[in-house]
């Protein structure tokens, strides 16, 4: 997009998250907002929205959930035509949901994504990390970003799904467009269009020829009160699992690679104490947690002296709550055996991740895995890191040197 | 010490189940559970203290 992007006057008034530097740093930023005397934020940009810094006032927020909907999840509107036509009305739920209906489509797909369920998938995560680590480990040097953490969460969400693994390089690209290049609405319509058409395909396929042990025949099958759920549910699950499930946890597993190439002291103290992983992996996704959702309010309120009407969206800024000094000791820094840490990168409330187990699987096994087989590495070029934010944040190239 | 977990509160972070695996785990739906019934041994005190502390949803109630 060729957009000319005014200058940011004022942080407070005038926020840009999709301003380079925000992109690729946005803490100061958060810290900024979050220090004035309004640590509530607004912009006119993007047709408007409202920034909460503190982590008290985004958790009330996201607790808050039949004032600030679900309508709205994305840092920017709808594109133009979205939820028109034939499959218009295909979401993302549960995370597009609110009750009463929420309930109903989130027990659905809750057990899929219990810790019990999702402990299958660390052997194959496992499996994928040394043949991505094979490929690259006799060069002594790769792309932490763009050969190992972009191809893990595709490829283990496919498998879940039971869809193509080498349709790896399709998925990524429309999950980029959905979810990173934003701004740009052709993109979005794009990569809508062949998602819903993929996945529409597949229901057909799984219909001439059913499968067993399948998530989405599953699915399909599924029936609430009597009735089997509609094509639209179904759809939308597979939506919000593709698009969800796999730039997120894709930019967390890369701002762990990051991190790690910097803290040798780090690698250390995991290497000289394996059982802190567990603790040591919520450390990280609190300081790392890449995603920012968004509700949109329901009715006219003054949240904490902001006057917010209907139909106005607020960005819920989690990586900026997770490191609130009010909330988090030093929380700038890594304290890999953090004692207090009632972090948010997966959320708060009714619309916590579904997803968060399988994706913290997926951090530790490709963090330990790379540790085990690669546990010298470093940046090679530190100015050198180019990173996505807006909606997402994580790098996109990351050369590491071994 | 005993510990009990708020049904409605809790939204299944399973950051409990991180912090003190012996005392917590989960339900078929991901949402917490006490796996120890009475009072929590010695041993596991401090750790059931941090699952309180990394609880983001406040669900998890200690009573001494």
């Amino acid at each position: 997009m060729t957009e000319v992007r005014k200058p940011v006057e004022d942080l407070l008034t005038d926020y840009d998250i999709f301003e380079p530097e925000f992109v690729k740093d946005p803490y100061p930023s958060f810290s900024e907002i979050r220090e004035s005397q309004c640590p509530i934020a607004r912009t006119e940009r993007y047709e408007g929205s409202w920034l909460p810094t503190r982590y008290e006032d985004v958790v009330a927020i996201a607790q808050e959930y039949e004032t600030f909907t679900s309508r709205g999840i994305l840092v920017v509107p709808p594109f133009p035509g979205q939820g028109e036509g034939s499959y218009g009305g295909v979401t993302a739920p549960p995370i597009t949901s609110d009750p009463p209906d929420h309930h109903w489509h989130r027990r659905l797909i809750l057990p899929v994504f219990s810790p019990q369920s999702v402990a299958k998938f660390e052997q194959g995560t496992r499996d994928l990390c040394n043949q991505l680590i094979d490929e690259v480990i006799d060069k002594g040097t790769a792309d932490a970003a763009a050969d190992y953490a972009q191809h893990i969460p595709v490829r283990v969400i496919a498998t879940l799904l039971g869809v193509p693994l080498e349709m790896e390089a399709d998925f990524t690209a429309w999950v980029r467009a959905a979810l990173e290049n934003i701004l740009d609405a052709e993109g979005r319509k794009w990569a809508r269009k062949n998602i819903i058409e993929f996945f529409l395909a597949q229901v057909a396929e799984r219909k001439q020829n059913p499968r067993e042990d399948d998530f989405i025949t599953e699915l399909m099958n599924t029936e609430v009160e009597g009735k089997v759920v509609p094509i639209e549910y179904v759809l939308g699950v597979c939506n919000l699992m593709l698009v969800a499930g796999v730039d997120t946890t894709w930019s967390a597993i890369g701002s762990c690679m990051w991190h790690m190439a910097q803290h040798p002291e780090h690698r250390k103290q995991l290497r000289d104490n394996p059982d802190l992983w567990p603790t040591a992996i919520e450390e990280l996704l609190r300081m790392y947690a890449p995603v920012t959702m968004a509700r949109i309010v329901d009715h006219d309120v003054e949240f904490q002296g902001c006057p917010m009407k209907a139909g106005d969206r607020v960005l819920m800024a989690f990586p900026a709550a997770n490191r609130d000094p009010r909330q988090f000791e030093n929380p700038d820094e890594v304290i890999l055996d953090r004692e207090h840490n009632r972090h948010v990168a997966f959320g708060s409330g009714i619309h916590r991740c579904a997803g968060s187990n399988l994706a913290r699987l997926e951090v530790r096994v490709a963090l330990q895995t790379w540790l085990e087989r690669i546990p010298e590495f470093e940046l090679v070029d530190k100015t050198d890191v180019t990173w996505a934010g807006g909606q997402v944040h994580g790098p996109r190239k990351c050369l590491v040197s071994f | 010490m005993r510990v009990s977990v708020i049904d409605d509160a809790c939204h299944g972070h399973q950051m409990c189940a991180i912090a003190a695996p012996e005392v917590f785990g989960s339900d078929e739906m991901g949402n917490a559970i006490v796996l120890i019934d009475g009072d929590i041994p010695a041993e596991l005190q401090a750790k059931t203290r941090r699952a309180e502390s990394n609880c983001p949803e406040r669900a998890i109630v200690i009573t001494d």
